[in-house]
């Protein structure tokens, strides 16, 4: 027999081009990040090439370490409450006939076209005093007079909620779809009302979805730095935007690389420790 | 009362009509097989009596109480799906309790009843195995647990055998009968496998097109069919057509004597539905009562039978014989076909 499977470039390119995309992409931007991250900060100047550790040090500053805390902590609660709401809304979206689903699915498309420049803006206008929905509250008599909603943390976890739910919907979507339809059926004959079905049956059977998509929605926020500037106070700006302000407006390189390898480092390890803790359930089953 | 009323019940979804006027009364403890083609509203049927949906028009009442409204997580009836639909986040243990879970029943009676449940469909010891672990034979029987952990007043199965092989399928037929017979549980299965519903049925209801078309012991089923569509959806018919006349059929102007249906007015065109182990074959020439000429078209030996197919009235007839009392005919024969009047039912087009 002759083996007839290919050889030399076209049989290593399977694993050669997304090797060399990676290497591009992500290694060497990577390792030119980590570099500057140890360089030396010239005052009134850029940096130059150095090892000091000085940059890392700063965050023994509570400042530092309190936006770091608030980026998580934030990030984290506007996952949980996306996850809360776009899975019961896409659960029900699978069960409807596949037509009635296309209009909602559109309205889902529709919105993730929107930038997050755009989507900080129209909810700055809709949370403010003058132009807001506030005046329709106000109007209706629930509040005595129209007041600003924005800047603040409600304005921000919305924002962020808002950015995040269609992305949600379309991760849960395939899996919610294929999902036998027969199990939360026989899981009611079996005599579990439907609120229990869904909380016994389909959230358990989808958790592997949902742990993806929750760390999907937690990455995805702790990387948005216009909302926070848009819809928050200062003391509201998470981690992104502080690295932003030190390497575009403070011309500080290497400590906004240094506060970017920390916050990677500090996601990577979140991701790691839910995947760890979804595993060992797994594994206790 | 006891038992199950199917009361004139209609479903439709949207314009699509799915069943039509439904009106059966099945006593206690007995095996019903819901028999017919894909799409002919077996398994709406059984969906609407789970209560997983709801009748356009008409009632179900269980044990005399209509249970119509009531939602399937009330009913308390044992349901196994087609896809078996376990939990697959469950182990086969948890799987089996589940529905004492949500009673509330503590571990130990869980554990105890998932065990004893396990020893009844003949698999124990595999409690805390996950069901990917399973072959498709032991998640049946698993399903068939689950659904047995209620101790349900009605047991629904729909086609819970069709992923088996065929020789599985066979043996779990028997083993179904069998457990039903023991427990002497109410059951339901819809198929659409007559084989397997002449098996295991005490009462086969035989739909199509949403109406259910005869209702009535396996063997009178078999035997005596009431239209053309039930003789020949339940085993191999053989269909003659002719006109109706005085003692039955006229067939090519010749005579041939069979249970005629009332109704059926002399001169209307019918057809005559004979078996194919009631046809004899003799050789040409042979003089009687109820015989028509035909043609050898292929003979197949199968060893416990012998097929032969015969070209009769322009039509394509079967006779199976026993290898013993085969004839003696070849391919292009010329023989006399006998289709004995008891045998012969008449049925209109």
């Amino acid at each position: 027999m002759t083996d007839r499977r290919p050889r030399g470039l076209p049989a290593r390119l399977p694993v050669l081009w997304p090797a060399a995309m990676l290497l591009l992409f992500f290694v060497v931007p990577f390792g030119i990040m980590l570099a500057v991250s140890f360089f030396h900060q010239v005052e009134g100047g850029f940096y130059e090439p150095g090892f000091e550790l000085a940059n890392y040090a700063r965050f023994l500053d509570p400042f530092f370490g309190r936006a770091l805390l608030f980026s998580l902590w934030i990030s984290v609660l506007a996952a949980v409450i996306v996850i809360a709401v776009a899975f019961p809304f896409t659960y029900c979206l699978t069960r409807l006939r596949r037509s009635a689903q296309v209009p909602f699915l559109v309205f889902v498309l529709a919105v993730l076209s929107l930038s997050e420049v755009i989507i900080g803006f129209a909810w700055s206008t809709l949370l403010s005093r003058t132009a807001g929905l506030s005046n329709l509250v106000a109007w209706a008599s629930l509040i005595p007079r129209a007041q600003a909603w924005t800047p603040s943390f409600g304005a921000l976890l919305m924002g962020l909620c808002y950015l995040g739910f269609p992305y949600t919907v379309l991760i849960l979507y395939p899996p919610l779809s294929r999902l036998d339809p027969e199990i939360p059926e026989a899981s009611r004959t079996l005599g579990a009302s439907p609120l229990r079905t869904f909380f016994l049956v389909i959230v358990p059977v989808l958790r592997g979805p949902l742990l993806g998509a929750l760390i999907m929605v937690f990455v995805f926020n702790l990387g948005a730095y216009l909302l926070p500037q848009v819809l928050g106070r200062p003391q509201h700006w998470t981690l992104s935007v502080h690295i932003t302000d030190q390497a575009v407006f403070q011309s500080n390189l290497p400590f906004a690389a240094a506060m970017a390898i920390f916050l990677m480092l500090f996601s990577l390890a979140f991701i790691g420790l839910t995947m760890v803790l979804g595993g060992r359930q797994e594994a206790a089953r | 009362m006891s038992g199950l009323r199917i009361d004139h019940v209609g479903k439709t979804f949207g314009m699509f009509e799915a069943l039509t006027d439904i009106d059966l009364d099945f006593p206690s403890g007995r095996f019903i097989c819901l028999l017919g083609p894909s799409g002919c509203g077996k398994t709406t049927l059984l969906r609407v009596i789970a209560g997983l949906e709801t009748p356009t028009t008409g009632r179900i009442l269980l044990d005399g109480a209509d249970i119509t409204g009531m939602p399937a997580h009330r009913r308390g009836l044992g349901v196994v799906f087609q896809s078996l639909a376990l939990f697959p986040h469950l182990s086969v243990g948890e799987n089996i309790a589940y529905s004492l879970r949500i009673r509330g029943a503590d571990l130990a009676t869980r554990r105890r009843k998932a065990e004893e449940l396990l020893a009844l469909v003949h698999l124990p010891g595999v409690a805390d195995r996950p069901i990917s672990q399973l072959s498709g034979g032991q998640r049946q029987r698993v399903a068939i647990a689950r659904a047995l952990a209620l101790d349900p007043r009605l047991f629904l199965l729909d086609e819970p055998l069709s992923a088996l092989d065929a020789k599985l399928r066979e043996a779990m037929q028997v083993e179904l009968k069998l457990l039903q017979q023991r427990l002497g549980i109410s059951t339901i299965v819809v198929t659409h496998d007559q084989r397997e519903a002449l098996t295991m049925a005490d009462i086969v209801v035989v739909m199509d097109h949403a109406r259910v078309q005869q209702v009535g012991p396996p063997l009178e089923i078999y035997r005596n069919p009431v239209n053309a569509f039930v003789a020949d959806f339940i085993g191999t018919s053989n269909l003659l057509p002719g006109v109706a006349d005085g003692q039955g059929l006229s067939i090519d102007g010749i005579q041939v004597a069979g249970a005629r249906p009332h109704g059926l007015a002399r001169g209307s065109k019918a057809a005559i539905s004979i078996r194919p182990e009631e046809v004899v074959v003799h050789p040409a020439g042979e003089q009687g009562p109820n015989r028509l000429p035909a043609e050898v078209t292929f003979v197949r030996d199968l060893g416990a039978s012998v097929e032969i197919m015969l070209a009769c009235a322009g039509r394509e007839l079967l006779a199976v014989t026993s290898p013993r009392e085969r004839p003696d005919v070849r391919v292009g024969d010329r023989v006399v076909l006998e289709l004995p009047p008891a045998a012969c039912v008449v049925l209109p087009s």
